[in-house]
């Protein structure tokens, strides 16, 4: 009732702002929210009149009545967004390779793009995978379905709302120009919306569950929603310009702006892109390798130590800037300390195979997202690395950094996204299992070249651009103009491009494969079942 | 609900020995491994290690200012002491380029290598963009690599260019000229407009159209264009109107090109990089694009 309220009250004043604004990028969102409102009361009020409203049962033979729809639904979206925003790198990356890839047209260009890119490799595929695995894995590790009935629906039809929003404002040239943060004021506000329904949901679902402790998944999950919580106020604190233009502005200005930016930025990679996915690897790893997790104990400490650090450590963005000193000393030190911690997940991880390394052999999903840790560690051991500012001063602002990012992006978050689905598809529509193992090995294959190829093309790009930016003659005047630092760096973008299409190929494979294990016949109980505990840690004998 | 109630009994991994905590979720149990012990040794030396370099540098914000650190160390400082060292290493070599003529660096095999350097880098830092790196210019952007000057190639005259620029509204000895446009402010009428581009390209012994009424265009020119370009379209240097007559064109010679620079008229601006540019780096340039192949 109370959503079909504000849905219905969000509707006039939608067609206010349509009507009144004079930005037609800003009227084509308004009459988007239009459409999702009308969609809104629609649904809720067929609902009601359905007689389906009874409240659904909460267990079903003794057995939780698990919620899986919204779970189904945000692995569907993550594949569709993975693949476009893999292919829009693709472009990008062929754009800085072959400049008249731009088109010259203003919704081609690489800076409308670039946005496209992260937003929807970061936030569409990233933000879906972790939106339907928390929903799935807070469900199965509490024994108790999703807290609400509408509300976890709204959490993922929302947030692609603002995913559509988002890209779709990219590409009109609405953005408020940070890095990360592009999405103007309203799309911001909406997705506070969502995100606050996010966190009630998952903590209401903790607080019902039938186990007497909250599995360490749950805590990174926990971690990551609080914590994007804050970043995303943190750093969108802006004033409209009115309520009918799509601008706004910050309340921050100058050096304190790029610190909150980077403190954002940063932590967008610590909390969305490490503490989330951690949580994936802490319920899909020992689940596919029928291991217990190696150590409790390292669990905790690196948790606490890498929730306590990662927040820390943005100012290593901005080192050699108009930050003072003291904040740059920070920024790099915190990042030093937080190598351990962050290696503490990859062994708990890659450690948990001990006793089914042979697994490795067999089975292409569990090599996945093995090799997904240890592209995890290395880029957790690159980062700190590149963090201390005599390194950052070669590093900075070159095509390295690009290339760190993606040996986090593609190897570590990718990787362990895509283990976490096709571990998921089986169980969620009852299939026996994937419909191919072998194409799971050919996308193992061809996109870890894609990756090599993209990273490796990075680090010599980079570090050759780096020096050539610093190279003085004997005279003490430079060695090379930028244009020459660019055009040295064609052949490597084009390897670059060459690594992303083998990448977006695996991609396609993967997303063939799991169309055709759903196209496959249904069973009732499938044999990777994951509620079939018995199977599960057979090597546990009790203590004397 | 007990929160130390463990329902399930500790047992003991028989591959690795070692004891769960006893519980289990979903089936996932967890070994109660304690840390590994080069774990906890990295992570205590890169406490360690950030302590040190917190007492060092400056480090943690105060309630007015920060820890210093006790080497004194700051970024702005090091900054100014590397391009007080850099500068220390130019300073023997710009005294020689600050003093000398340009007709005295010419001479001078020594002063003429480092202003050739200086000039090298700052035309790579400032004028490539435009002039492109090898200084062969685009369309709208002239080449500096040939004889064809539209404000003159000697070095007094590059150099006047490069201090004041070219149509600089700020700058009071700027060069300007103005290619009027003639079809948009109607002076001339599209037929007309046809008529003289075609002469312009006869100008330069460039095909024109079988149509083109000619000694109409011959006409027009001569009353129109002349006063500028000359009567024979040589051009002047005094108002930088270039030289029709010659292969060598800023924005094209083709037939559309030419009927849009007379419809529109042309009026780029280079920047005047007196304000921007030290007086010695402005004569560093100005023998390096002398020296690039058509210097007067």
């Amino acid at each position: 009732m109370l959503g079909i309220g504000l849905a219905a009250a969000a509707i006039p004043m939608l067609m206010l702002v349509a009507g009144l604004t004079e930005s037609s990028a800003f009227a084509f969102h308004a009459v988007l929210g239009l459409l999702a409102a009308l969609g809104a009361v629609l649904f809720i009020g067929n609902r009601c009149f359905d007689g389906r409203v009874l409240p659904v049962p909460q267990e079903i033979d003794g057995k939780p009545n698990y919620n899986m729809g919204p779970v189904k639904f945000g692995v569907v979206a993550a594949m569709f967004w993975g693949i476009a925003g893999f292919a829009v790198g693709l472009l990008i990356a062929s754009q800085l390779a072959f400049p008249a890839l731009n088109l010259d047209l203003p919704w081609t260009n690489f800076g409308r793009m670039r946005p496209l890119h992260t937003s929807a490799v970061i936030f569409a595929f990233g933000g879906n995978v972790l939106i339907a695995t928390s929903f799935y894995v807070v469900q199965r590790t509490s024994r108790a379905r999703l807290a609400g009935d509408l509300a976890p629906w709204f959490v993922v039809l929302g947030y692609n709302l603002f995913i559509v929003i988002a890209g779709t404002g990219y590409l009109l040239g609405i953005t408020q120009g940070k890095e990360y943060a592009e999405p103007e004021w309203y799309a911001d506000l909406w997705l506070t919306v969502v995100w606050v329904v996010y966190l009630l949901v998952f903590l209401a679902t903790l607080a019902k569950r039938r186990e007497p402790h909250i599995y360490v998944a749950n805590w990174f999950y926990l971690g990551f929603i609080l914590t994007i919580a804050v970043l995303h106020l943190g750093n969108n604190l802006t004033v409209p310009a009115s309520v009918l233009s799509p601008k706004s502005y910050i309340v921050w200005s100058g050096v304190q702006d790029a610190m909150f930016q980077w403190w954002y930025g940063h932590n967008a990679v610590g909390f969305f892109l490490t503490a989330g996915f951690l949580a994936i690897m802490y319920y899909f790893v020992p689940k596919r390798a029928n291991r217990p997790i190696y150590s409790y104990r390292l669990s905790i400490i690196h948790f606490w130590a890498l929730i306590f650090l990662y927040i820390w450590a943005g100012p290593h963005h901005l080192h050699y800037t108009a930050l003072p000193d003291w904040a740059q000393t920070l920024g790099m030190t915190f990042s030093i300390m937080l190598w351990m911690p962050s290696w503490g997940g990859m062994i708990n991880g890659i450690m948990t195979l001990s006793g089914a390394w042979d697994k490795l052999r067999t089975d292409p999903v569990l090599r996945m997202m093995v090799v997904s840790l240890a592209f995890y560690g290395m880029s957790t051991f690159e980062g700190p690395l590149m963090s201390i500012k005599a390194v950052n001063g070669l590093s900075h602002y070159t095509d390295w950094t690009v290339g760190h990012v993606h040996s986090g992006a593609l190897g570590w978050v990718a990787y362990i996204s895509f283990g976490a689905i096709y571990c998921l598809v089986p169980w969620l529509w009852n299939r026996r299992e994937l419909y191919s193992l072998k194409l799971v090995n050919w996308h193992f294959w061809i996109s870890t070249l894609g990756i090599v190829l993209y990273i490796s093309a990075m680090w010599v790009a980079g570090i050759m651009q780096g020096l050539m930016w610093r190279a003085y003659t004997s005279l003490g005047f430079l060695e090379y103009s930028f244009i020459e630092t660019v055009a040295a760096m064609h052949p490597y973008y084009v390897i670059r491009a060459l690594g992303g299409a083998l990448f977006l190929t695996g991609a396609l494979i993967m997303a063939f494969n799991l169309w055709m294990t759903v196209r496959s016949e249904s069973v009732d109980a499938p044999a990777s079942e994951p509620a079939d505990a018995g199977r599960l840690a057979p090597q546990l004998v009790p203590a004397q | 609900m007990d929160p130390h109630h463990e329902p399930h009994s500790h047992e003991i991994d028989a591959h690795t020995g070692i004891a769960t905590t006893g519980h289990e979720w979903d089936g996932i149990r967890e070994l109660n491994t304690p840390l590994p012990r080069w774990w906890l040794g990295i992570f205590y030396a890169t406490i360690v290690w950030s302590i040190g370099y917190w007492i060092v540098y400056p480090s943690w914000p105060l309630i007015s200012g920060a820890t210093r650190g006790v080497i004194g160390y700051a970024t702005r400082a090091a900054i100014a002491d590397d391009m007080a060292e850099l500068q220390a290493r130019r300073a023997s070599q710009a005294a020689g380029l600050t003093q000398a003529s340009l007709e005295q660096i010419k001479a001078d095999p020594n002063l003429f290598r480092i202003a050739m350097a200086q000039g090298k880098a700052a035309f790579g830092d400032n004028c490539v963009a435009c002039h492109g790196v090898g200084g062969a210019g685009g369309k709208g952007f002239p080449n500096l690599n040939d004889d064809d000057w539209l404000w003159g190639g000697t070095p007094d005259a590059i150099q006047q260019t490069l201090q004041h620029g070219i149509r600089v509204a700020t700058d009071s000895d700027t060069r300007i000229s103005q290619m009027p446009a003639f079809g948009r402010d109607g002076i001339l009428k599209r037929d007309e407009i046809v008529a003289v581009a075609n002469h312009v390209r006869a100008l330069a012994g460039l095909p024109t159209d079988a149509k083109a009424d000619l000694a109409r265009g011959r006409q027009i020119f001569a009353d129109t264009c002349a006063a500028c370009h000359g009567p024979q379209g040589k051009g002047n240097q005094e108002m930088g109107a270039p030289n029709l007559t010659d292969a060598i064109t800023l924005y094209g010679m083709d037939l559309p090109t030419i009927t849009e620079t007379i419809t529109n008229g042309r009026g780029g601006v280079m920047p005047a990089w007196g304000p921007r540019l030290d007086p010695t780096t402005i004569k560093a340039l100005t023998v390096y694009v002398h020296s690039l192949g058509g210097g007067q």
